[in-house]
């Protein structure tokens, strides 16, 4: 018998099978998954609109970037198929300017790349000669679907959260299956438990029991405040449907929801707090120097606001296009730089000292030409600011326009910032921290500069200074430019807060003398306290009053009424604080800090 | 001039004015010369004077710059006004026994505060209790804790900017925003009828001269002499042994009630009252009258009042932008150079002659 090397039949399948999978793995490497482009190309041709659908349903959960401007043009008949002169089907899309001839450039659907004849050159071709790709209802409700989750895979965290609790949202359970996979996938913190929340959400209506107890666990843990509504009906149906553990895993759910939510309530409003009191700081620091230390009554310090505000607004319009300002009669073109972008966006800080400087002249102006006249006559003074603050008011108005002014935001001055649901806005992030800055920046001037030791000098005893060779005269009017300066400052602040008007200041003026009042007149540190107490007094009321509202039926005679009053938070929050202030004037008449003084008039 | 003959010339020319208001307005309204629109204008001035009166009674003769004057003011004209809007009875745009912004509000029934007000003497009690309570509780308050000068301005201006705030809201139920308007009789007489316009004019110029009267005999009397004293030396005073918080108590109320009849006789000429009118402006621009007119005096405020309005009727049509200019810059000039008012010009007018009179005769001896 002679050894010939024989296959044996066994050996042969083996071999077969095992050439065979190399080619078919080869074969897979060559030809990978179909691209998103591909796929919409393939559907376009298909002839059967189950197999459109099908194919259509295969782009779910894909992120190209190409799914949504493709469908969106397929929805509005602007996908073409071309015919080859050889037969071949081609989808293209136009793309670019018409020429004369009805003609545009077109892109292949499969590859983007652009449409060419044979011999390579670029084809034009014009919509009217081509076929729009049709398109069913149940095909677009497919595509919507498909673009509704193409938002999960987004690029941006921002969209995809907004999707993802879109869906959860809503409990669409035949979306779940794309939201779980993309819990598997997604790496963003913030988006993950964007993902868990919905997922627990949309899980609140599974049939199964088990399901249920874990999404309502899931959601007790994520303390998710988007789920109040959907807790309270879970645990409706529990209670219903009488099965205890499903009760009392809603109503742990709903306990550390609401606990989360009092803590989230607790901080915002400690930041609004904070911030309004920055906000009156700020607006009130300029009054605590001229009404403080001078005692001059100055009506027209919110109009100084005013003209910080203005400034801010006249320099972005030097740095945009330029304005052309009304003057009695005659106009006076202000020529702007055209910056945009960046450079544009520089505007802002360039006019903190310029209205800091405008409204200081402008205090200079008025300190000389009336209030010197005024130093003994504390009542004359606060009715003759009054008459230029009106004059002010109606100048701002006849060069301005009554309406309010535009100013915009820098880039860096909006959005926000969440921390654990609690929403803090960058302007007002930037006005605590403002505050801060210039509450210590005073300090130095008051206490580290020979102006700031003139200023005291003068302010404890004018007629000492002067003796010692100090030109109070002088101290006066460059203090009176400080204390307006100041409030030029608050005003290019205020006009990223409020809207900028001719009567802006009026807002501010009866507040901010509220604020130098109550911390104590010619005490900068009661004002600091002062601002802080009423603005974070005047968010609780806002915050905790419609809450207490209903409790104030058993008042006799005015209940409801009073109710109906207490609803209205943000102007019954104020009218308290305002009775408050008067209550507090009676225990502390000469405010939260005394200026001890021998004299029996002061 | 003795004191005696400027007396009498100051007694003529209060009577003088008085006919002139009393009996030559009302003579000439009925005889056609003077049309409704005006004769309802001259009443609403008259209004003002008797608003601009309570602010000097408080600012020229106690020393205390208040406010808050427009708010008694807005006040009375409102308690005046409810029963005003019950008068309506159903003949509001929806045809309701219920004003119509309680109709727009989604009110069914008349709340129940609102229930008396068809009755005129309790609104007439109304007009003098509510502001004359918020007045003692306010003056107790500020005056107990001895708050003066720019602080009782700065309060007063609070209260008021509190109450406005809580008047523009419809929660209030008092017509919110827009206050109340469209009144249609009052004591069952028209108010469009010449007959009732003139007499509700009468009525204001015969209180005018009234409160007039009253307020230049409380000056006269010792507590009157003792607010005077008050004005100039606060602390002399209470070191002299009187309880000076009371007698600001007692005038600060007494002027908020002369203000809250000057504002009920206001709404029914004027036709409207809404919280527009309690702002602060408004009691500054009323200080502003007081001002032009001349402090310290009762004829002052009066002069001052109805010149300014009648410079406001002018100014605001023929030149509406610059009229708060005008008004801006009349008080900063008076106040830096006029600190007397109008009524002060004849005397530093005579004084002035006499300066010049006096002038070559102290010159002369100079000549050798």
């Amino acid at each position: 018998m002679s050894r010939t090397p024989v296959l044996s039949p066994v050996r042969t399948i083996f071999l077969i099978l095992a050439a065979a999978s190399v080619l078919l793995v080869s074969a897979l490497r060559a030809a990978p998954a179909p691209s998103a482009r591909q796929l919409v190309a393939e559907a376009a041709l298909a002839e059967d609109a189950a197999k459109k659908r099908e194919l259509i349903g295969r782009l779910m959960g894909q992120s190209d970037p190409a799914i949504a401007p493709l469908l969106e043009a397929w929805r509005t008949d602007a996908l073409f198929v071309f015919t080859a002169p050889d037969g071949a089907k081609i989808p293209v899309q136009l793309t670019g300017e018409k020429d004369p001839a009805g003609t545009q450039a077109a892109a292949r659907i499969d590859t983007g790349a652009p449409l060419a004849d044979a011999a390579g050159q670029p084809l034009r071709l014009a919509a009217s000669a081509l076929a729009a790709v049709e398109h069913t209802s149940s095909l677009r409700r497919a595509m919507k679907a498909v673009l509704d989750l193409a938002d999960l895979a987004a690029p941006a965290p921002a969209v995809r959260i907004k999707a993802i609790l879109t869906i959860g949202l809503a409990q669409d359970a035949e979306k779940l299956p794309a939201l779980v996979a993309r819990l598997g996938v997604e790496t963003d913190p913030g988006v993950i438990r964007a993902l868990r929340e919905s997922i627990a959400i949309a899980r609140l209506k599974d049939a199964d029991d088990a399901v249920k107890l874990t999404a309502l666990g899931e959601l007790r843990e994520l303390n998710s405040l988007a789920s109040t509504d959907f807790l309270t009906r879970a645990l409706k149906e529990a209670e219903t449907a009488e099965k205890p553990a499903l009760v009392k895993a809603a109503k742990d759910a709903l306990r550390a929801v609401e606990g989360h939510r009092s803590f989230v309530d607790f901080f915002g409003t400690l930041f609004r707090g904070v911030s309004l009191g920055s906000i009156l700081l700020i607006a009130a620091l300029g009054l605590a120097i001229t009404f403080g230390l001078m005692r001059v009554i100055n009506m027209a310090h919110g109009e100084m606001i005013a003209v910080g505000a203005y400034t801010t607004y006249l320099v972005q319009n030097i740095f945009g296009a330029g304005i052309t300002i009304p003057f009695f009669g005659f106009s006076l073109p202000i020529f702007g730089l055209n910056l945009t972008g960046a450079a544009y966006q520089w505007y802002f800080i360039a006019a903190l000292p310029l209205s800091f400087l405008a409204a200081a002249l402008v205090g200079i102006g008025l300190e000389r030409s009336v209030i010197r006249f005024l130093y003994r006559r504390p009542l004359e003074s606060l009715l003759a600011t009054w008459g230029v603050s009106l004059v002010m008011q109606q100048g701002l108005r006849l060069m301005f326009g009554a309406n309010n002014v535009q100013v915009s935001s820098p880039v860096y001055l909006s959005g926000n910032w969440t921390v654990n649901d609690i929403i803090f806005g960058w302007n007002r992030v930037f006005v605590v921290g403002f505050a801060i800055l210039i509450v210590f920046g005073m300090w130095l001037v008051l206490t580290k500069t020979p102006l700031g030791l003139l200023i005291r000098a003068s302010m404890q005893n004018r007629t000492m200074a002067s003796c010692m060779g100090v030109r109070t005269e002088r101290v006066n009017m460059l203090t009176f430019g400080l204390g307006s300066g100041l409030a030029g400052l608050a005003g290019a602040f205020l006009s990223q807060i409020g809207n900028v008007g001719p009567s802006l200041g009026q807002g501010y003026i009866i507040d901010s003398f509220m604020v130098v009042v109550v911390g104590g007149v010619g005490s900068i540190g009661g004002t600091i306290i002062s601002a802080f107490g009423i603005g974070g007094i005047d968010q609780v009321l806002q915050q905790y009053l419609p809450s207490i509202a209903p409790g104030l039926t058993w008042v006799p005679g005015i209940g409801s009424f009073l109710q109906n009053l207490a609803q209205d938070a943000a102007v019954f929050g104020k009218i308290l604080v305002l009775a408050g202030i008067i209550l507090f004037l009676q225990w502390r008449p000469a405010g939260l800090f005394v200026t001890r003084s021998r004299n029996l008039e002061d | 001039m003795s004191a005696a003959t400027v007396r009498r010339i100051e007694w003529i020319a209060v009577a003088v004015i008085a006919f002139a208001l009393i009996v030559l307005v009302p003579l000439l309204h009925a005889n056609g010369a003077i049309s409704n629109f005006w004769i309802s204008v001259f009443g609403k001035w008259l209004c003002y004077a008797l608003l601009a009166i309570s602010v000097d009674l408080l600012w020229g003769y106690t020393g205390l710059l208040s406010l808050g004057q427009a708010l008694f003011f807005t006040l009375g004209g409102y308690m005046h006004g409810m029963y005003l809007m019950r008068m309506i009875g159903e003949l509001g745009q929806y045809k309701k026994p219920i004003p119509d912004f309680l109709v727009f509000l989604g009110w069914e029934r008349l709340p129940a505060f609102w229930e008396p007000f068809a009755s005129f003497p309790f609104a007439l009690t109304m007009v003098f209790v509510v502001p004359g309570v918020i007045a003692y509780l306010f003056g107790f308050l500020a005056f107990r804790s001895r708050i003066k000068g720019v602080y009782f301005s700065i309060l007063t201006q609070a209260l008021t900017y509190a109450a406005s705030i809580m008047f523009f809201r419809n929660n209030l139920l008092l017509g919110g925003n827009n206050g109340f308007t469209d009144f249609k009789f009052i004591l069952g007489y028209k108010l469009n009828e010449p007959g009732t316009i003139r007499g509700l004019y009468l009525a204001t110029a015969v209180t005018l001269l009234l409160v007039f009267l009253f307020c230049r005999w409380l000056s006269k009397t010792k507590f009157g002499l003792v607010q005077q004293a008050i004005r100039d030396g606060e602390n002399r005073v209470l070191f002299s042994g009187y309880a000076t918080a009371h007698f600001k108590l007692f005038i600060f109320v007494v002027a908020a009630l002369i203000a809250a009849v000057g504002g009920a006789l206001y709404t029914p000429q004027v036709g409207i009252i809404n919280p527009g009118e309690m702002q602060a402006d408004k009691s500054l621009e009323a200080v502003v009258w007081v001002a032009v007119g001349g402090r310290g005096t009762l004829l002052g405020p009066i002069v001052g009042a109805i010149s300014i309005n009648a410079l406001k009727s002018w100014a605001t049509t023929a030149y509406p932008d610059l009229w708060l200019i005008i008004l801006g810059g009349l008080f900063i000039l008076v106040v830096l150079f006029l600190p007397g008012g109008i009524v002060s010009i004849p005397a530093r007018l005579k004084a002035l002659a006499q300066k010049l009179r006096a002038k070559p005769e102290a010159a002369a001896p100079a000549k050798p």
